[in-house]
């Protein structure tokens, strides 16, 4: 076991498949010898050189294309974006390429490529460099979404990540790539579709993803001083999403709060909500709620930002109204 | 040129298969029999061949959404393809593409596409991973004039230039981005000139003449393949048939369809081919005769397969997952 910052977790997987496989590659804005603009690739243009860690121009569109066009060929590779919000100018070859061409090919190509998206508020980035649009990417078919919340559980996904034959999108909260954990670095990959209970609890289900994990978990705390046990779960991928696992935990609990950093309006958390009542409606004992971040676009001041990000204590609010 | 007659000849079959294909999907569409959108390569068939003809069996093509030609010219088999047309479960894809997704990876064709420009993207990453690999392999990227204001044209040939890719970006002129005529879509008449922004050779060649597209097609394919990076071809042609079937092409005055209907490439070809004794009549009606066979053979092909079953829906999304069936 080892001490890892999540931007530590996130490049030693790629640190480690790259090692051990020649056609993993990665290329993106700035990736190279300035390190990424997060520091995530920091050295690895040092060890594995030019060929494999490239710099690109600032063209979204063409770098996920490329990552496409290599995917198609034989490579493995890893584009990362700098920021999620700039995934809408390279959306076509996410969207129509990446996501379609191995069902309008008929199953006849394998896109094994990762394209890594920094996203979420908390750095007073402004609305163009802050969202959480996993909703949109979770929308697609073809596509798989992972969203790790701890730098064990980024080492892991990252690694199935790039072991997979697919399109994957993988989600880096900004605010957590500090974040430290321990990290098994002989861990087998994590499959995709299996969640992680974050805090066992009997009287409330909290289904979170990414930062709002955290969240999650110092509302639990808050909670059982007052006699509430929340179970903290975290789906870890959104698609596959693991539903047993939700639908279990609410099992046990009969409340759920579902927790994201999205927009409200049209979030992954009102797809959970439908899935609950559609199949897991016997067994709530009170109405499902949703905490999300506010129908705006994220705020620059950071009195604003604090206020249109969840946290703990709005969560505490939501669980009460269910007791 | 160093054209071997039989080789001459091999291309003279590929552009009459592209015409019997598309005379024919254009009637079978007409009846109502295929679904959906077709866009007919006819006219533009020495493009396509003249390309196609330089490259090696294992080298990538990257299309469009009016791809029949290309993949035809790449070694796409047209009884696979007719029965894609017809959304039969024995297609390229399955019955789940259709005229605009048409793929082969086996035989290097990275698939049609039906958003303007975006094989320009990916033929970049068919380059990157032949020039990573060291395979020796080039990609031709093919797109229309109206593609060549989108950003993928830019971003493209910029990141290919920069890394020196071996990609040759062929850019086929037929004077439309559907019906807005290139005077009106860009303010400059040889969409080659734009190679100087990305310092690469620019080329215009008459994209009717196959010998005149195979020469700059075979010399911007050494030089991809020596490392020197991508070349820009531009092919100035027409296509006989509106942008898609169906369109009335009242855009289009009469005189101009005349004008490059009198410089259609086929009978240039076979002019050349019996000028130069390459061929006998005797000879060029076999060729012919064989090639209207084997697309009649594709149609029945394609009418005798069956259509896709339902539960066929959910597969080939992804590698290891299937969702449920309704």
């Amino acid at each position: 076991m080892k001490t890892m910052s999540m931007m530590e977790a996130i490049r030693e997987a790629m640190n480690k498949r790259m090692r051990e496989d020649k056609n993993v590659i990665l290329f993106g804005e700035d990736v190279g010898a300035f390190g990424g603009c997060f520091g995530v690739s920091a050295g690895m243009f040092d060890e594995f050189g030019e060929e494999r860690v490239m710099d690109t121009p600032i063209s979204e569109g063409v770098i996920i294309g490329t990552a496409v066009g290599a995917a198609a060929t034989g490579l493995r590779p890893i584009a990362e974006l700098m920021f999620i919000d700039f995934a809408t100018v390279g959306a076509d070859q996410l969207v129509n390429q990446a996501a379609k061409m191995r069902y309008m090919f008929g199953g006849k190509i394998n896109l094994p490529m990762v394209v890594r998206l920094p996203l979420g508020a908390g750095i007073s980035a402004a609305a163009q460099h802050s969202q959480s649009l996993e909703a949109w990417l979770a929308h697609i078919p073809g596509l798989k979404v992972v969203y790790p919340s701890t730098p064990s559980d980024a080492y892991g996904l990252l690694l199935q990540s790039i072991d997979d034959d697919n399109p994957v999108i993988f989600l880096e909260h900004k605010v957590l790539y500090g974040a430290k954990g321990e990290v098994d670095e002989n861990m087998a990959p994590i499959k995709f579709g299996i969640g992680d209970v974050k805090r066992e609890g009997s009287d409330v289900t909290i289904v979170a993803t990414g930062k709002m994990v955290h969240e999650a978990l110092a509302a639990a705390e808050k909670l059982s001083a007052e006699g509430i046990e929340a179970e903290v779960f975290d789906p870890r991928t959104l698609f596959p999403l693991d539903k047993k696992g939700i639908l279990k935990s609410l099992e046990k609990t009969n409340k759920i709060v579902i927790v994201t950093e999205e927009n409200k309006r049209g979030s992954f958390a009102g797809e959970i909500s439908a899935i609950i009542a559609e199949e897991g409606f016997d067994y709530l004992d009170a109405p499902v709620l949703r905490v999300c971040a506010m129908d705006t676009p994220v705020p620059f001041s950071p009195v604003l930002e604090k206020y249109y990000v969840p946290d703990a204590d709005d969560i505490v609010k939501a669980v009460k109204k269910l007791f | 040129m160093d054209l071997t007659n039989e080789k001459i000849v091999e291309m003279y079959k590929v552009m009459k298969r592209i015409r019997e294909f598309e005379t024919n999907a254009s009637r079978l569409f007409a009846e109502g029999i295929i679904p959906g959108f077709v866009h007919l390569y006819l006219g533009e068939e020495a493009v396509a061949t003249g390309v196609c003809s330089s490259l090696n069996e294992d080298d990538y093509i990257t299309s469009t959404h009016r791809g029949h030609g290309h993949i035809i010219a790449k070694g796409g088999e047209t009884k696979y393809m007719m029965a894609e047309l017809f959304g039969k479960e024995t297609g390229y894809c399955k019955g789940k593409g259709g005229s605009m997704h048409i793929a082969d990876a086996t035989k290097g064709i990275l698939g049609a596409n039906g958003i303007v420009g975006a094989g320009q993207n990916i033929s970049v990453g068919a380059g990157l991973s032949a020039k990573y690999r060291k395979s020796g392999q080039v990609c031709a990227c093919f797109f229309g004039d109206g593609s060549t204001n989108q950003g993928t044209f830019h971003e493209s040939i910029n990141l290919a230039s920069i890394w020196k890719l071996p990609v040759v970006f062929v850019c086929e002129n037929n004077l439309y981005g559907i019906s807005m005529s290139q005077a009106r879509h860009q303010a400059i008449q040889d969409v080659a000139d734009r190679a100087v922004a990305y310092n690469i050779p620019g080329v215009v060649v008459d994209g009717n003449d196959i010998f005149a597209v195979y020469e700059a097609a075979t010399e911007a394919v050494a030089r991809a393949r020596s490392g020197q990076g991508p070349t820009l071809i531009e092919c100035k042609t027409y296509r006989h048939k509106g942008h898609f079937e169906g369109d009335p092409t009242t855009y289009r005055p009469s005189d101009e369809v005349q004008e490059w209907m009198a410089k259609d490439p086929l009978p240039k070809a076979v002019a050349y081919l019996l000028d130069n004794e390459i061929v006998t009549e005797e000879e060029l009606k076999k060729i012919d005769e064989e090639i209207l066979r084997e697309i009649a053979a594709a149609v029945k092909f394609a009418e005798d397969s069956p259509v896709p079953s339902l539960e066929s829906i959910v597969q080939d999304i992804y590698t290891d997952i299937v969702e449920e069936v309704r």
